[in-house]
């Protein structure tokens, strides 16, 4: 079967789309700034049928057309429109790429007949197309390279290996060269795809490179040419329709079962694992019950997610019973498959398990631990990370003997830069047996902390007679005693 | 030959009886802790509320076990605090569970994390308030610091509850170097 392919162009992409949600009845451009310059970007047909053209000077295009709208271009906005165009394309057929930033290419072999021929078929495209108000160029033919050339610079459809009749006609810009080789061309006489093809092959590959002849093979189709499909993004869902309502929980359980097995099937596939689940159950009178379940880690083993799931089905009100059952991988994270050995051990897993089962009844970030941080205040000397969402590395620094734990501040009541021979600290009498010290810690000047303003500490390990060993600070700069910690 | 049979005597309550929960209190109770866990070798899970302000600091435990193996559970209240410990223990994917306690518990809640213990093969801990222990424990400790001018790491840790055998007060120190539990001979005191 010989290939046909579409080739759709819409040349007033980004402000048609603007234009769609706010219809403006007057001239109008995008905007995008370049350097310093704000030159027009894409243009209504009213701006264009007042002399304006893409690249102009927004000061230039104001003095040709004083009641010209402008907006400000939105490049990904536009990006993520073509997208949804891609999807919406795939009701024509299921090989549909992109083409530049405002084009797409269909492959359409294999599927005009369902719209009888190829003429009722384009029609329909433009149909629905400009019915949703965007305006749009179309080219069929037997390669993409042609296509393309209809669609720019042509108009209708190439029949089947009538490639070069359709296109002979058509100025060299539309082989999609360069605007410098279509110059040079020019200047030799060369205006049209036929004056190309009438010269000998040897001399052009002399004077403008490969690439002249490449695209020219492309078009009439003696070099093959691909189109990348953009893929549907994988959806992770199940869904469980159920002839009569259940509502017993273990009914529940081996439904959710079910779609698990499904649903981890589709994961390994994609190798990613599921990050947070959500399983939504309908009941016969329309409401809704969700259960939501966040792992401490990405998982695809149904058999270690569905114990998981039991404390939640246990809180669920069945009601009149439950008729539909869907689990859906909100939150997907890659996760390659691991060969299996002696060194993974099982510990680990149950370990996972654990943080999932506590962090659904307290919250996952209060599951946390303790990480080592570049600092030598002691406070920040440390930092508490959610233990789902980050790694147990780096080294604990132990050059200096540090509390076992540390309080906010309580000021106690000294004077001098030496401790004092007894202390007062929460309601109990301490005298001071033997002292070390004193280490200096500065402030970090470049963050700024609230408990750090009174400027540079004197640190002093303070072992009393009655056993307690405090870590006591004093403020020089702002004279009084702290205490700040507790040694073992 | 004193000290060789007071090590003894201590080693057979020391390292804590496994699949029990016990009991600690005194000021040096954390310190305590953190040498059950050096001793424990595995993960341990410390479940405490979340609006308790003092911080444990890695870099003073860091000398009793590795920080990255703790993991910090923080509940709203109490309740929390007993439900994820019980979970914790009974799911026995940690060697050491140490629940820090700010209200006496029954005699129930303390015979359902023994059974949770029991279930998972599980160390479990509580640091308690003086005079706040549970029927149900295995074993309590007393642990307070004691001055020393050549030693900063003695300590009087004090049986005060056993449920098999008897009370009995050892003064031990810690040494950083082989991270090890010594006894001190209470001779010349």
């Amino acid at each position: 079967m010989q290939k046909r392919v579409v080739s759709l162009w819409f040349p007033r992409l980004a402000s048609d789309r603007f234009l769609r949600a706010w219809p403006i009845d007057a001239p109008f451009a995008l905007i995008e700034r370049q350097n310093n310059t704000e030159r027009l970007y894409c243009l209504n047909q009213l701006a264009t049928n007042e002399g304006l053209h893409v690249g102009m000077g927004y000061a230039d295009a104001r003095a040709f057309c004083p009641n010209l709208q402008t907006r400000p271009v939105d490049i990904e906005g536009d990006q993520r429109f073509l997208h949804t165009l891609v999807k919406w394309a795939k009701r024509y057929c299921p090989w549909v790429g992109i083409e530049g930033v405002d084009g797409l290419v269909l492959n359409v072999t294999g599927s005009v007949h369902l719209y009888q021929n190829e003429v009722t078929f384009l029609n329909d495209i433009h149909w629905r197309i400009e019915r949703a108000g965007i305006s749009v160029r179309s080219g069929m033919a037997d390669t993409r390279g042609a296509a393309w050339a209809i669609a720019h610079y042509g108009k209708g459809i190439a029949t089947e290996g009538q490639s070069l009749n359709a296109i002979g006609a058509l100025p060299i810009a539309a082989l999609r060269l360069d605007s410098k080789t279509c110059i040079s061309l020019q200047r030799l006489g060369i205006r049209k795809i036929l004056d190309l093809t009438a010269l000998p092959r040897s001399t052009i590959t002399r004077r403008f490179g490969a690439v002249v002849l490449l695209r020219l093979d492309q078009a009439l189709g003696a070099q093959p040419e691909d189109i990348s499909p953009i893929e549907d993004p994988p959806r992770y869902q199940a869904r469980l329709n159920l002839p009569d309502p259940i509502g017993l929980e273990a009914d529940v359980l081996a439904g959710t079962e079910r779609l698990l097995t499904q649903l981890c099937d589709r994961l390994k596939q994609q190798e990613v694992g599921a990050r947070v689940l959500s399983l939504n159950l309908r009941r016969v009178d329309r409401g809704t019950q969700q259960i939501e379940l966040r792992l401490a880690c990405p998982m695809r083993d149904p058999a270690r997610i569905l114990p998981l799931f039991t404390r939640g089905i246990g809180g669920i009100d069945a009601g009149f019973g439950i008729d539909q059952l869907r689990l859906i991988a909100t939150q997907v994270e890659r996760l390659a498959t691991k060969q299996i050995s002696h060194t993974t051990g099982k510990t680990n897993g149950h370990l996972d398990d654990l943080i999932t089962r506590i962090g659904n009844r307290i919250g996952l970030e209060n599951v946390q631990r303790l990480l080592p941080a570049d600092s030598h205040i002691p406070e920040h000397s440390f930092t508490i990370a959610p233990v789902a969402y980050s790694e147990a590395d780096g080294s604990w620094g132990r050059d200096r003997e540090r509390p076992i734990q540390l309080f906010n501040p309580e000021r106690i009541q000294g004077t001098g830069s030496i401790p004092p021979k007894s202390i007062r600290w929460r309601r109990m009498y301490f005298t001071v047996g033997h002292i070390t010290g004193p280490e200096r810690i500065a402030p970090e000047w470049w963050l700024p902390d609230e408990n750090w303003q009174s400027g540079v500490r004197d640190y002093w390990k303070v072992e009393t007679n009655e056993g307690r060993r405090l870590w006591m600070f004093y403020t020089p700069q702002n004279p009084s005693w702290f205490v700040h910690g507790e040694f073992p | 030959m004193v000290n060789a049979t007071m090590t003894s005597e201590f080693q057979k309550h020391f390292p804590l009886k496994e699949n029990r929960v016990h009991e600690v209190c005194g000021p040096s109770a954390v310190s305590f802790a953190c040498a059950v866990a050096g001793q424990a070798r595995g993960t341990a899970l410390w479940v405490r509320t979340a609006w308790q302000t003092d911080q444990i600091n890695p870099l003073g435990f860091n000398h009793y076990f590795d920080p990255h193996d703790l993991i910090i559970a923080k509940g709203k209240d109490e309740t929390e605090v007993l439900a994820t410990a019980e979970e914790t223990l009974r799911s026995g994917a940690v060697t050491l569970a140490i629940i820090e306690l700010t209200k006496p518990i029954g005699l129930t809640v303390g015979r359902r994390l023994q059974l949770a213990a029991k279930t998972g093969g599980t160390i479990g801990l509580c640091i308690i308030q003086d005079g706040m222990g549970s029927n149900a424990a295995e074993t309590r400790w007393h642990c307070a610091p004691l001055f020393d001018a050549t030693d900063s790491t003695l300590q009087r840790w004090k049986l005060i509850k056993n449920k098999s055998g008897t009370f009995k007060t050892w003064d031990i120190r810690w040494d950083a170097e082989t991270r090890r539990i010594i006894v001190v001979s209470k001779t010349g005191q």
